[in-house]
């Protein structure tokens, strides 16, 4: 599995490719017959590119979401991930030549085929689609001139399977899309009739367009000797639009010879097949999540002890900017330290992805740690405290050697449940590109298409790793609580 | 010269005035108590000449170590904590460590005494106290006159010349106070100076003390005169 950005150079030079395997099929997939490959007509453009540039392709997980931010901070050279071409995206960063053109199509359900048909007839009814794409413009767009009701998702799963519900009345999202979704919801159907129209590029850092410029050419170059023509035909996304859209680009004269997609599609495992095949890598997250976690909290432990004696014990100013820090990190949510610990602090200091996650989920649990234990130390009667000075104990050894222990004991139970929410909390660093458990489980169910088994399976993962920690600290409790007055 | 002199003390508790004027001494190996009703400022005596309470107003000597209403600096404090022993009302023993633990602690951290001397030396003061087989016990597991004979080997460990005790036979049955009241002369006639608050008369003959009186935060009466 790969997460995060890597740091080590090696001899060869790599073409650091990023995306996000959640998407699937056919853009980027993890590959069901080994996870820790991917596989799409994006990872196959990355080989052409990097084969093109005399480098070796190395794919970069990272949320889709993400994928501009990470791109434009370094962490990778290009996206290739379904990327549409937008004028705001050619304003920020540095664009290639368009390399596929996609329709937006119309779904709906079968028994509603005659009556909606284009965006016009759906006045009042609700219409999903993901959120930032060309299809959302169109709906908006929609909204103002025939009322209709945008629906955003984060995924392209739910859109369809909410369509075959009836929770929804229409999705608008890109052919290569429908074309993957549709078949999985029995009783939905496309519209043949064209809503509009886009293209897919790559997207590269603002300040590296001599990067951009070779890879221009060797998309002409690809255009031109068939070898662009072979992928998409491979993948089932060969059409009339592609040859004029080369013609276009490369200037050279359009030659359409359209026969049709030829089918060389992988088949999708059975479930239990697939869980068989996706254990592995789910696994692997398993152990992402608990080792991020285990360390997590062992800075928040020991961030939380400093915090908590500087507030219990510290002079005025000292405890004033602890108490600050405290409310703004309980205060703000984590989602957004994460975001700002990784995006924001980018231009200052480039911190790994899984340095971030440990520092964004350390510090963070840490606000909460402290004031478990500021609560404890001051739980502690002032009588215990009267008998170390008079027997001429100073401040820090009474901290240390009689306030602190007990503490600590009546601060178990809590930390306990701390680490246990810190276990599921770790699920939010996905969105900084490292992929744990939630993630992995996320980008499974996205490739398969239903959560059923997917979820499942994770949710005993979870249990298989939490059930143990809340039993070693059960029994620990019990085996002090001989020593609690 | 007195092993102990207290001369106009003066303690406040917030905007309450709880000790006024007060003065009395000690010699050494003098057992002195301090009697009076509840709230009559025995307690708040006891905590000023211990150093864990600041004073407003008057004198406290203790050998060499000088207290006045002005604050305490950490190298006198830590001085006069060398000098002066408190034994507690309620014992407060280390709730998470056991008797003997509660012995050796002040030795080996704050005198620096080696671990084992320490140890020896608190079960030897345990045993001295008739509490030599309960070494293992955690303060919880221990009767009223247990604890409060674990406290005072507590206090003891450490060697202070000026031993202050609140309310010692609070937890004690009748027979467990004549045993107290012989420890305590065997301490004093070993030089310790004691000062006990306390308001059981019978305790009072039995160590044959000279007696502070106090009324409501003043010294009223002083027997035999001292």
């Amino acid at each position: 599995m790969v997460f995060a950005r890597l740091d080590a150079q090696e001899p060869t030079p790599q073409l650091r490719w990023g995306g996000d395997a959640e998407g699937g099929a056919p853009y980027v997939e993890a590959d069901p017959s080994n996870p820790r490959k991917v596989v799409g007509y994006e990872v196959e453009i990355a080989q052409l590119l990097a084969v093109g540039l005399g480098r070796t392709p190395r794919f970069i997980q990272t949320g889709f979401a993400s994928l501009e931010a990470s791109v434009a901070r370094g962490d990778f050279d290009i996206v290739l991930d379904g990327i549409e071409d937008t004028p705001a995206r050619r304003a920020r960063l540095a664009v290639t030549i368009p390399y596929h053109q996609f329709r937006e199509v119309l779904t709906v359900r079968q028994a509603d085929v005659a009556r909606f048909r284009t965006l016009a007839d759906l006045r009042g009814r609700r219409v999903a689609t993901l959120s930032a794409t060309l299809a959302y413009e169109l709906l908006t767009k929609a909204q103002a001139e025939s009322g209709v009701i945008p629906i955003t998702y984060d995924d392209d799963v739910h859109p369809y399977s909410d369509l075959a519900l009836g929770r929804i009345d229409a999705v608008l999202l890109d052919d290569v899309i429908a074309a993957r979704r549709v078949p999985q919801n029995p009783g939905l159907v496309n519209q043949a009739t064209e809503v509009g129209s886009g293209y897919y590029v790559g997207v590269l850092a603002p300040s590296n367009t001599a990067l951009r410029d070779r890879i221009d050419q060797i998309l002409k170059q690809a255009m031109r000797d068939g070898r662009l023509e072979a992928i998409f035909r491979k993948w089932q996304m060969w059409n009339d639009d592609q040859p004029r859209l080369y013609a276009r680009v490369t200037g050279d004269p359009v030659d359409v010879t359209d026969d049709g997609a030829t089918s060389n599609a992988t088949t999708a495992p059975g479930q239990w097949e697939a869980v068989r095949r996706y254990l592995p890598g789910l696994l692997g997250a398993a152990l992402i999540t608990l080792g991020l976690s285990c360390v997590s909290m062992a800075l928040a432990v020991a961030a939380g002890v400093v915090v908590a004696s500087g507030r219990v014990y510290g002079p005025k100013p000292a405890r004033l900017a602890l108490t600050a820090w405290v409310e703004m990190i309980r205060g703000t949510p984590l989602l957004l330290q994460l975001f700002v610990l990784y995006y924001g602090l980018a231009t200052v200091v480039e911190l790994p992805a899984m340095f971030a996650a440990f520092l964004g989920l350390g510090l963070n649990y840490a606000a909460y740690e402290s004031e478990i234990y500021r609560g404890a130390l001051e739980a502690i009667p002032q009588g215990q405290l009267d008998a170390a000075r008079a027997l001429g104990f100073s401040e820090r050894q009474t901290l240390v050697l009689i306030r602190g222990p007990q503490a600590f004991r009546l601060a178990l139970p809590a930390m306990t449940n701390d680490f246990v929410a810190l276990l599921k909390d770790s699920s939010l660093v996905s969105v900084i590109t490292v992929v744990e458990l939630t993630k992995q489980t996320s980008i499974f169910a996205n490739n398969i298409g239903s959560w059923v088994v997917p979820g499942a399976v994770c949710a005993v993962l979870y249990l298989g790793l939490s059930l143990p920690i809340a039993h070693a600290a059960r029994r620990l409790e019990n085996g002090w609580s001989r020593k609690l007055v | 010269m007195k092993a102990i002199a207290v001369a106009g003390l003066h303690v406040r508790r917030g905007t309450r005035d709880v000790v006024h004027d007060a003065s009395f001494g000690a010699e050494r190996g003098d057992i002195l108590a301090l009697m009076g009703a509840s709230g009559s400022g025995k307690t708040s005596v006891l905590r000023a000449v211990g150093g864990l309470d600041p004073i407003a107003g008057g004198t406290i000597t203790i050998d060499d170590v000088h207290v006045d209403a002005s604050p305490l600096r950490p190298d006198v404090r830590r001085l006069l904590h060398r000098r002066v022993g408190m034994v507690f009302q309620f014992h407060h023993l280390f709730a998470h460590l056991t008797a003997l633990h509660n012995v050796w602690l002040a030795p080996v951290h704050v005198l620096h005494q080696p671990r084992e001397q320490a140890e020896a030396r608190a079960r030897a003061l345990l045993d001295q106290l008739g509490v030599g087989h309960r070494v293992d016990a955690l303060p919880h597991e221990l009767s009223g006159g247990e604890a409060q004979r674990v406290a005072i080997a507590r206090a003891l460990a450490v060697g202070p010349p000026v031993l202050l005790m609140d309310e010692p036979t609070a937890s004690l049955d009748p027979e467990r106070r004549g045993e107290l009241a012989s420890t305590l002369r065997q301490l004093a006639a070993g030089g310790t100076t004691l000062i006990v608050a306390t308001h059981d008369l019978d305790f009072v003959e039995a160590c044959s003390c000279r007696v502070v009186r106090m009324e409501a935060g003043r010294i009223v009466a002083s027997h035999p005169s001292g």
